[in-house]
């Protein structure tokens, strides 16, 4: 099915061109297209009885009534019970749309992917339970097929976030203590932002994540690769930089597969460099935002757990250069 | 003339003048500091009351000024976040808890005992206990933000992230003793403002004559006492979790962390009409004057405001729509969410009709009104919106919600407070704000209000979230932010200006008069400002617009001793006589109680043995308090 852009409205001409790819103009998924037409529906029949209201406010105000009171009672209380008749209509109009749209969002898919997403002050981990091979960690990047219904499990391991990704779907609470289900599809190749809706503490600003939609094949290759350990370096400076990193109290935070550092309070490292973003959607993944990130963490993302681990240049080029490495 | 028969003195005895004097003597406040703090007059406790809320929501602007220079560019370092994190928090909480309630509740503790012509608000000593414990709580809350301890967790304090293992520090205990503080003064006054609606009415006022403002207070009064023990409840669960380590919060134990929402929320919703409904009263009450006819749909109106109390208890869930409750749960609240928009659309169509049958007079209260139609109603329109649980899960805690409390908020309450502002100011302080100027600070607050909010509804649709105190560049929002701060900054000045004409008019202002608006209820038929004793003779109604019958001439009541305070307790449907009953002297008492509270709560901060050692001076206050001193009010 051909994705039609939504009728545009006074409200979008406001912001000409800027429906991006963090934005519920922009539906690219059933979901997100449902709950789309909705807001069009809702937001032209409430515009239509907010100018109604205001046209009716403008002749009350330039109208002289000649009418007796005794009259003028009688044909105002005929009118307002008539307008509380079209909104007791219009309320339930409403109301049974929001009822149609809910059952259609959540109806169940069939053979869906089951992803795990568990949200942490301020990252986000996501695991892909094996289906053939070992379970998949990754963090802040969501892979998906195009296409294909993705289930998408919520929880939390601190505080209360919740998990947007307006292109797709609208957005669902991870609760401590509580499990919550969000399924969403992407009917074409893309990425799409998400963010942390649900204020979480100092960096809730900057807890965001890519999903990115592949061609079937495309994502059963990436899988495949993830399931494997990280790579062996390449030369002397990355195995130098693999040593500093297990030396170092790195490992004690990170797990990066297939070496000693098997730390669990940050996110998976193993195939670090294959991901679009760092630091939760902050920085674009190169080998010099890698190395800034290692230098000052606190300076680019103030309050975040990562601690400031002392290292010379030299060590710092190493690292860096290492972690570019683990695709 | 014997000292006995004195003591017995009635007002139907004496002559204006003399009555006047004699009825000073046993009403004034006493001069000096003594007086003043002393003092249980509700009309000076109610304008300190005002002032006060005033001075806050000046603060509460100043930190949104500096929140939007932050977020006028992307990856801006304005701020820090963690200073950024405070600073909305203090926003909300001082708006909401500092500024909204407590001046709609001061607006009636002024005006509720005039307009139902009486001499003093029930229990006078509590309403000034109420004002003691509001300042200090906002001491409290600002003080603690300026040394670096602001609440740092949203006004509305999610748990965990205001629990003992994410909160560190003391910053959520002084937000949640602060609700404590707020919430009793709250308490207080909505309990003096039901007992002087129901039992201080003057003779004659029966149910259908009560002025609708009056009516919106004793609504909301009834809300705030059904709905804020939920939140001190909250509030002290809270506070045990963190201070003695029980686990009402915390899964771990067995615990919940949606328990706090529900919680927090079933005071929450109720709390937005708390807010509402006494700017719709106004509204009510200002409108007749400004069209020149009684309003239509007294009956309808009432009920309006009724059935928006009930059903304001059965909406909270609709803000935890994204939270993974039961679909059945939340369709539920889906339609109690709509169905509210019932009531509201009545009142809408009932005031329209007053206009469509009235000949408008288009003076500044007037104004706000027609600015309050145009935005209130907007913000209705998205409160729709936003009721709708699948639309919801898009809107919800992004910056189209921000948009929408807005416009409901400062469109709903704040413009129609402005107007009752402009329009009551004669009676507080005997002169005229300016016209002219009063034009101007509605135009620009109108015009700098929408262009500062009606931006954020596409911000939210475009996916910017809430209380981020940045966004990276490439989000495309920085023209849209940019735009919404400079705005910002417009709306500012229309408010300096408001201020400016309020300080101004307060000492330069044209003298006012009685009745300067020809408005038709009871607070115009004495002077401006009105004496301490309010009524020389109380008035007897006859008419819900008792100024507009009978040329203005009221028949007066008489019979009340004048050697002491007195006033008329009347039954509560028909306001017929019942009782002369005695109104209590200034005393210094509630001043102490308020303090010793205040040690008790500001120690519970620190060790919960305070709460052990804090009772024995509160106790000492409160025998002071009630201790007999041998007055004459004490005989009755």
């Amino acid at each position: 099915m051909r994705i039609r852009p939504l009728p545009s409205l006074a409200l979008l001409l406001l912001c000409g061109g800027c429906a991006g790819w963090q934005s519920a103009l922009d539906p690219q998924g059933p979901s997100a297209q449902a709950l789309g037409q909705l807001l069009h529906g809702f937001v032209l029949v409430l515009a239509a009885i907010w100018l109604a209201v205001l046209v009716v406010l403008a002749v009350a105000l330039r109208r002289r009534s000649r009418a007796t009171p005794q009259a003028a009672d009688r044909h105002a209380g005929i009118a307002v019970g008539t307008a509380c008749v079209a909104t007791v209509l219009v309320i339930t109009g409403l109301t049974l749309a929001s009822y149609v749209t809910t059952r259609v969002i959540s109806a169940g898919a069939e053979a869906p992917l089951v992803v795990r997403v568990r949200a942490l002050q301020w990252w986000w981990e996501v695991t892909y339970p094996g289906e053939a091979g070992p379970d998949v960690v990754t963090a802040n990047e969501i892979r998906i097929p195009a296409g294909r219904p993705v289930r998408i499990e919520l929880s939390a391991a601190d505080v209360i976030h919740s998990f947007w990704v307006p292109n797709l779907a609208g957005k669902q609470d991870l609760i401590p203590g509580r499990d919550n289900v969000l399924t969403l599809t992407a009917r074409q190749p893309g990425q799409y932002r998400g963010q942390c809706a649900e204020f979480c503490g100092m960096q809730h600003a900057h807890m965001a994540f890519m999903v990115i939609a592949e061609p079937p094949e495309a994502f059963a290759a990436w899988r495949a690769a993830q399931q494997a350990d990280s790579a062996a370096p390449a030369g002397a400076e990355e195995a130098f930089g693999r040593r500093v990193f297990e030396q170092k109290p790195c490992g004690a935070c990170h797990t990066v597969r297939g070496t000693e550092a098997k730390g669990t309070n940050g996110p998976d490292l193993t195939h670090l460099a294959s991901r679009a973003t760092l630091a939760a959607g902050m920085l674009p993944m190169t080998r010099g935002a890698l190395a800034a990130w290692i230098a000052d963490p606190q300076t680019i993302k103030p309050g975040n757990n990562m601690p400031m681990v002392p290292l010379t240049p030299a060590e710092l080029q190493a690292v860096s250069a290492w972690l570019a490495t683990l695709r | 003339m014997s000292a006995r028969i004195q003591d017995d003195q009635r007002d139907t005895d004496l002559a204006d003048a003399p009555l006047d004097a004699a009825l000073r003597r046993v009403w004034d406040t006493p001069r000096g500091v003594w007086g003043a703090l002393a003092t249980v007059d509700h009309k000076v406790i109610g304008r300190r009351y005002i002032a006060t809320a005033f001075v806050f929501l000046a603060f509460g602007g100043v930190l949104a000024l500096l929140m939007r220079w932050q977020l006028a560019r992307p990856e801006s370092r304005v701020l820090t976040p963690d200073l950024y994190n405070q600073i909305f928090t203090v926003h909300g909480t001082s708006m909401m808890f500092l500024f909204a309630v407590p001046v709609m509740e001061a607006m009636a503790v002024y005006l509720v005992p005039l307009m139902v012509g009486t001499r003093n608000i029930a229990f006078p000593r509590l309403n000034a206990f109420s004002y003691w414990m509001y300042l200090v709580g906002g001491i409290l809350l600002w003080g603690a933000f300026l040394v670096d301890m602001g609440p740092d967790i949203g006004w509305f304090a999610y748990v965990p992230l205001a629990g003992p293992q994410y909160g560190a520090g003391k910053r959520v205990d002084i937000w949640a003793q602060m609700i404590t503080f707020t919430e009793i003064s709250a308490l207080a006054v909505a309990v003096e403002i039901v007992v002087t609606v129901l039992k201080q009415r003057a003779p004659g006022m029966s149910l259908d004559r009560i002025p609708l403002f009056v009516w919106a207070m004793l609504v909301t009064s009834f809300i705030i006492i059904m709905a804020m023990p939920a939140v001190m409840v909250a509030s002290t669960a809270l506070i045990l979790d963190r201070l003695v380590g029980t686990h009402f919060f915390n899964p771990a134990e067995g615990g919940d962390v949606l328990l706090w929402q529900h919680l927090f929320w079933f005071f929450g919703h109720p709390e937005v009409y708390i807010i509402f409904l006494p700017a719709v009263g106004m509204i009510s009450s200002i409108l007749p004057t400004f069209v020149r006819r009684p309003i239509f749909g007294y009956l309808p109106l009432v009920l309006a405001m009724v059935s928006v109390g009930i059903l304001s208890f059965g909406l909270w869930v609709h803000h935890m729509f994204t939270t993974g409750l039961p679909r059945l749960g939340e369709s539920f609240f889906t339609a109690s969410s709509m169905a509210i928009a019932l009531p509201s659309g009545i009142q809408i169509f009932c005031w329209l009709a007053t206009i469509w049958y009235g000949r408008p007079v288009y003076r500044t209260p007037f104004l706000f009104i027609l600015a309050f139609f145009f935005t209130f109603i907007m913000g209705g329109m998205t409160g729709v919106m936003v009721a709708s649980v699948p639309l919801d899960t898009q809107l919800h805690d992004s910056y189209f919600v921000v948009a929408h409390f807005h416009y409901v908020l400062v469109g709903g309450a704040v413009f129609p407070l402005l107007g009752g502002i402009y329009y009551w100011f004669p009676k507080f302080t005997g002169r005229m704000m300016s016209e002219r100027i009063g034009k101007w600070v509605a135009g620009l607050l109108f015009t700098a209000f929408n262009f500062t909010f009606f931006p954020m509804h596409v911000l939210g649709l475009l996916g910017m979230p809430r209380r981020v105190y940045t966004y990276q560049l490439d989000m495309g929002w920085g023209g849209l932010n940019l735009f919404v701060s400079l705005s910002a900054v417009v709306l500012a000045a229309g408010f300096l200006l408001f201020f400016y004409d309020a300080v101004r008019s307060a000492r330069h202002g044209e003298p006012a008069g009685d009745n300067p608006w020809g408005a038709a209820t009871l607070e115009w038929a004495t002077a401006s400002p009105p004496p301490s004793y309010n009524f020389a003779r109380l008035p007897v109604v006859r008419s819900a617009n008792p100024l507009w019958e009978d040329d203005g001439v009221l028949p007066v009541a008489g019979g009340l001793r004048v050697d002491r305070r007195e006033l008329l307790v009347t039954t509560v449907g028909d306001a017929l006589p019942e009782a002369r009953e005695s109104s209590p002297r200034p005393t210094i008492w509630p001043l102490w109680s308020a303090l010793a509270t205040t040690a008790l709560l500001l120690g519970s901060i620190l060790t919960p043995w305070a709460v052990v050692w804090g009772a024995v001076p509160v106790t000492i206050a409160l025998i002071g308090w009630f201790w007999p001193g041998g007055r004459k009010e004490e005989e009755s």
